[in-house]
């Protein structure tokens, strides 16, 4: 609790700063050079991993990187603004399809869309720069691209909307999307499973992608931009009365979170490689809202604690099932703890808070006055 | 030539009118009240002047711009700030970043710039924060900086939502009852930051009480409402004795 940055600033800490120090010390304990070094030591543990081999692992990783972007945009649409959004899942669905469109091998679309309009059949992303694989990055890119182009428009719709009517409202883009998926044969094989999409994703994909995610929403929140957001999520009215206007910043919002949320769909469908409409629904849904709410809304590092927690505790829990046989106790057990955090810690672990890494570091190095 | 030109201005609620034919010719640094009984349609007045409330008839005009039909935020923008009776503040963000929010638009960056962090950016941001903390500081609120607005006690967090309105470096400052619901001594460190603002940055004040000695003892011109409607207008000591105003505040009978 001691790195929590939400304590009335105390200028006896603040003004202890390593600039007295030798230069090296000073160098060491500067913001940047402690990102570098989290940067460094991720690095480090994604090669171990890596060259590990071990497989399983490596798949939990990947999941922990992926529902970290999911959690991390749901709570810049929602956390920031607080529109809460129900209906994200569905732009995941929209950039796991679209990519995965787009990266299946022309044979395999032949055979598999076989009514897929002209243009789009003769469409196959898997040019390579070097062992680079070019054309994932450009069909995510672009999957996600369109994705955001939908949710300015439904953002344009919904978002005038507030409190419970834009939770009700984005559920229905959700149940909309579904619909969308399981009869547009033609593109998605409706019902059936579709498979057969290359195993693209791996550890470094997925961690670029979500430092990306974290760098954007971090460096969003702390700016004019997440001012706005921040401020017409605490007073519509007063915020207007300071010159803001209520819809950008959320739209802004919605937008960046569902580009995210696309790009996530595509990692997870070039991840598991075969999927089908279900898989984008309630389930998912109430796992990323659990995150979001345990990490704490509208705290970033509290999206990425959230995260690892839930994770981490329901690899737990299923390895307890396979060893007790209670098949089904893990999922009562996690929407058990989902409540007990509800009831006693409402704003989650976190709060609004943020870990500050920086001051994680000064304090263990600082020797006492 | 008025700052601030109001002609006709009207607004009715399912027929009851709250506001009719309001006029005003509102001269730069004057400190101009408004005072009325309860449900006089003074609120409903800045809710007309500040865009909050769209009026039934009638223009209102800012120096030669026709602001009648603009969105509250573009008047916020144009140079009318305002606070609440029932004060308004982001009351779970520290006190600094309710003021940086409305100096925000002074201080614009692009989002590209953001996203990199650039040095213009950087550079905004730190003028942002000292321009922030001179706010604060003329409002007497430096100490608080880091608070959550909401831990503030009732008077400061009045002073806070002055200093944001401050922040947006308005021609016009209307102030819906700065006094309520404080002791003599808030009263009058208030009434002297109105004066200060009005002397050392150039705003013109226009506000809202029930507390009928600090109108007279603070404003240039005073205008009074009853039901709706202006019953009569002009300097403290004219209105004061202005027997329709005498009977609104005091019931027909002693009038008659």
């Amino acid at each position: 609790m001691s790195t929590l940055d939400d304590r009335p600033a105390n200028p006896a800490i603040g003004e202890v700063r390593p600039n007295k120090r030798g230069g090296v010390a000073a160098l060491i304990q500067s913001p940047v050079a402690i990102r570098l070094g989290a940067l460094l030591i991720l690095a480090i543990g994604l090669s171990l991993l890596h060259l590990s081999g071990r497989v399983f692992w490596q798949g939990l990783v990947i999941n922990l990187g992926i529902f970290m972007i999911l959690v991390l945009s749901l709570n810049l649409a929602s956390g920031f603004t607080g529109v809460f959004s129900l209906g994200h899942i569905g732009f995941m669905a929209l950039g796991a399809y679209g990519s995965a469109i787009l990266t299946l091998p022309l044979a395999k679309k032949a055979d598999y869309l076989p009514n897929l309009p002209a243009w789009l059949a003769s469409i196959h992303f898997d040019f390579y720069l070097g062992p680079f694989p070019l054309g994932f990055l450009l069909a995510t890119l672009l999957a996600a691209g369109l994705v955001a182009g939908v949710a300015l428009l439904v953002g344009l719709v919904l978002m005038r909307l507030s409190g419970h009517f834009v939770a009700v409202a984005t559920l229905g883009f959700l149940v909309i999307v579904r619909v969308i998926l399981f009869n547009a044969d033609n593109f998605t094989r409706g019902s059936r499973t579709f498979s057969n999409v290359t195993p693209y994703t791996g550890l470094w994909w997925v961690w670029f992608w979500a430092i990306l995610t974290l760098y954007v929403v971090w460096r969003l929140k702390y700016s004019a931009y997440g001012r706005a957001m921040l401020a017409q999520r605490e007073d519509a009215l007063a915020a207007q009365a300071v010159g803001l206007a209520i819809m950008p910043p959320r739209l802004l919002a919605f937008v960046v979170s569902a580009f995210f949320t696309a790009v996530a769909g595509s990692l997870y469908a070039h991840f598991i490689t075969s999927f089908s409409p279900t898989v984008f629904y309630f389930d998912l849904t109430f796992r990323v809202i659990t995150m979001l709410i345990v990490g704490g809304l509208g705290s970033v590092s509290g999206s990425v604690l959230g995260t690892v927690v839930i994770i981490a505790l329901a690899e737990a829990l299923r390895r307890l099932e396979d060893v007790t046989l209670l098949y089904g106790m893990s999922q009562i057990t996690l929407a058990v703890i989902f409540i007990v955090i509800i009831l006693f810690r409402p704003n989650g672990l976190l709060g609004r808070r943020e870990i500050v890494l920086a001051r994680l570091f000064r304090k263990g190095g600082e020797p006492s006055p | 030539m008025p700052l601030l030109q109001v002609i006709g201005l009207s607004k009715s609620f399912r027929g009851v009118r709250a506001l009719d034919g309001y006029t005003l010719q509102l001269s730069p640094l004057s400190i101009h009240g408004v005072i009325g009984p309860n449900g006089a349609g003074k609120t409903t007045l800045f809710n007309l002047l500040t865009g909050f409330l769209k009026p039934t008839s009638g223009t209102i005009h800012l120096l030669q711009q026709d602001i009648t039909h603009a969105p509250a935020y573009r008047i916020a923008q144009l140079g009318i700030a305002r606070t609440f009776q029932n004060i308004r503040l982001f009351g779970n963000l520290p006190v600094i970043e309710n003021v940086k929010v409305a100096l925000q638009s002074q201080f614009a960056n692009s989002l590209w710039a953001t996203l990199i962090s650039s040095r213009a950016f950087q550079q905004n941001e730190r003028e942002l924060e000292a321009r922030a903390e001179q706010c604060l500081e003329l409002v007497g609120l430096t100490s608080q900086r880091d608070q959550e607005a909401h831990n503030l006690p009732y008077g400061e967090q009045r002073k806070l939502e002055i200093a944001r309105a401050v922040a947006l470096n308005p021609k016009i400052l209307l102030l819906d009852e700065p006094t309520a619901g404080m002791n003599p001594n808030e009263t009058d460190e208030i009434l002297h930051l109105i004066r200060r603002l009005r002397d050392e940055l150039n705003i013109t004040i226009m506000l809202v009480a029930h507390d009928i000695p600090l109108i007279m003892n603070l404003c240039t011109h005073i205008q009074v409402l009853n039901y709706g409607r202006l019953i009569a207008e002009g300097a403290p000591q004219t209105v004061r004795t202005n027997p329709e105003v005498i009977a609104a505040y005091l019931g027909q009978a002693k009038y008659a």
